[in-house]
């Protein structure tokens, strides 16, 4: 089986967050970069499906020549294919993130296309059902479990509250899949030797006008107003007793 | 002409709907155009037409298509479009949850328009902007939305629903015309898992442990002051992906978002990840032995204390409290 995931370099931000001068970027100086939860899932899936059922996986990013680092990562992983679609670094939407996708794929020929179920910067939750639209491919999204039933068929659980809603799927699909999914492996030492040595093919796509233009980003007002605090340890009891009374909880 | 798409399940809808409606209304006001909703689940649905019409809906189309009763993504966003190609309306929006992103970015992808998910503000104009939630909420993205009819959804927890009646009112059916294979992704089957007290989604009270509550033993203190207070436990990223809790239990960027009346939230840095998860609450009480934790700066509660002696005194002064 083929399966190609892809993921998306990000920030990896602590517990604050802080925007360049001009409002355009997140600043990024102090910070390492990552993929998203759902994306660390999304190639552990992959590496698994294969252990499973034999052939081989592909990881593709969108982005700057530093995404380069996110590829080797998953290559470390198990992945043995790395395809990086090198940008100049700026904002791409989704629509032309998807086209610049499935240009890139049309001539392979993949079983599966794995993403995250959303980005962890941008949030904008639609690559994954636009690249699955253009192929004319079915796609489930919100994936937490994914069973492959034979080589034509699979089937997609998504939890929602009280249960798991099921989702039956003819191959080739498109799956996003959720954090849950499985816990990630850790690239072993062997790993990131091995990974070295793999092939990543630099790309450079064409970028189709966006439909939705990023004009700046701004922190969120905070919302709250001063804490109060309650004091120390248990000799705080009493006072959140009183504070739950006051807040009609107790 | 603005178009709310209403999500049901069984003919029963979430806050997130009516949250979206009133997005949708004062949008209808501002552009001065009639607001419209499409019921196009199950048939049961139409026993929201009054409620609807109480949120400022003076058109409502109901499909009937039993085959729509179960979660089919492609066939709802072929009705949507036709309805499109039918009514030109200006702009379509629905709630941001998992089915009514999913919807728009088919919609989307079928007539090659933009959509702005997760939106917290839209202004219309010659220049159609929006206010739309990046990294799960802790920053704010402007946009500018090009392609016409306008799609967005509208981020959860975030505008409270505000009713205020229509004038007029009138129902219609609006006929799907579906084909087999817009059926390619349909929802099988529900499988329910054993119910677990109040859900997450809904408790009034949430009781959330992270690196602090030290392994899943140290949930049952949590567990026992949810249960005391009628609440839901929760976790934090490391507290699901150390196998404390269940995934669904996360509360959080890439789990759950809740917007209890109180959240109690123990031995939890507050890491951005975890913070936008809560941002809906509207009192947040932190419990957290060092007194550096970011999250003291964004919660309106503070106890400077370690959670395994702070709650079990508490759960034992409430006990006290009741005569127990």
């Amino acid at each position: 089986m083929q399966v190609l995931v892809c993921i998306k370099r990000v920030p990896d931000t602590g517990a604050r967050l802080e925007l360049t001068a001009d409002g355009q970027e997140l600043d990024t100086r102090n910070l390492e970069f990552t993929v998203s939860p759902h994306e660390e899932c999304a190639v552990e899936e992959a590496i698994r499906l294969v252990e499973a059922q034999g052939g081989s996986a592909t990881v593709l990013s969108l982005g700057p020549e530093a995404a380069g680092e996110q590829i080797r990562e998953a290559l470390a992983k198990g992945i043995e294919r790395g395809i990086l679609l090198e940008t100049d670094g700026g904002e791409w939407d989704p629509a032309a993130t998807a086209t610049a996708i499935v240009s890139a794929i049309e001539d392979e020929a993949f079983d599966l296309v794995l993403f995250g179920n959303e980005s962890a910067d941008a949030g904008n939750y639609q690559v994954g059902v636009r690249v699955a639209q253009a192929l004319g491919w079915p796609c489930v999204t919100s994936v937490k479990q994914l069973e492959l039933e034979s080589a034509e068929r699979a089937l997609a659980k998504r939890e929602v509250p009280g249960g798991w809603e099921l989702y039956p799927l003819t191959l080739p699909a498109v799956v996003t899949v959720k954090e849950g999914i499985n816990s990630p492996r850790h690239p072993s030492l062997r790993g990131i030797m091995t990974a070295k040595k793999k092939e990543i093919v630099r790309l450079k796509p064409e970028k189709s006008a966006a439909q939705l233009v990023k004009l700046g980003l701004k922190k969120p007002p905070e919302g709250r107003g001063q804490i109060q605090m309650l004091g120390e340890g248990t000799a705080a009891v009493p006072q959140i007793v009183a504070a739950l009374k006051e807040l009609g909880v107790l | 002409m603005i178009v709310v798409w209403i999500e049901d399940q069984g003919g029963k809808v979430t806050d997130a709907v009516w949250e979206a409606l009133t997005m949708g209304r004062r949008l209808a006001q501002q552009m001065d155009q009639p607001l419209a909703a499409l019921l196009a689940g199950a048939p049961e649905a139409s026993g929201l037409t009054d409620q609807l019409k109480e949120y400022g809906v003076s058109r409502v189309w109901l499909t009937g298509d039993e085959r729509l009763a179960r979660w089919a993504p492609q066939a709802q966003a072929r009705v949507l479009a036709r309805l499109i190609e039918q009514e030109r309306p200006q702009v379509v929006l629905a709630a941001a949850t998992d089915r009514g992103n999913e919807l728009l970015a088919y919609l989307a992808a079928r007539l090659q328009l933009g959509l702005a998910t997760n939106c917290t503000e839209v202004h219309p104009g010659d220049d159609f902007t929006v206010t739309r939630l990046r990294w799960g909420g802790s920053l704010l993205e402007e946009a500018r939305l090009l392609s016409e009819p306008k799609l967005l959804t509208v981020a959860l927890h975030v505008n409270a629903p505000e009713p205020q009646p229509a004038e007029s009112f009138q129902i219609e059916q609006f006929v799907a015309q579906l084909e087999e294979r817009d059926f390619i992704i349909q929802m099988s089957k529900m499988e329910e898992s054993a119910h677990e007290g109040v859900s997450l989604a809904e408790a009034k009270v949430v009781v959330g442990g992270g690196r602090g509550v030290g392994n899943a033993e140290g949930f049952k203190s949590l567990e026992e002051l949810a249960q005391l207070l009628g609440g839901a436990v929760g976790g934090s990223r490391v507290a699901t992906n150390n196998g404390w809790r269940p995934h669904a239990d996360q509360i959080g960027q890439t789990g759950a978002q809740i917007a209890p009346e109180l959240y109690i939230a123990c031995g939890i840095s507050g890491a951005i990840q975890h913070v936008v998860g809560c941002k809906g609450a509207k009192n947040i009480l932190v419990i957290n032995k060092d007194p550096e934790a970011p999250f003291f700066a964004r919660a309106d509660y503070g106890v400077v204390g370690d959670l395994r002696e702070v709650i079990p005194a508490l759960v034992e002064a409430i006990r006290r409290e009741r005569g127990d």
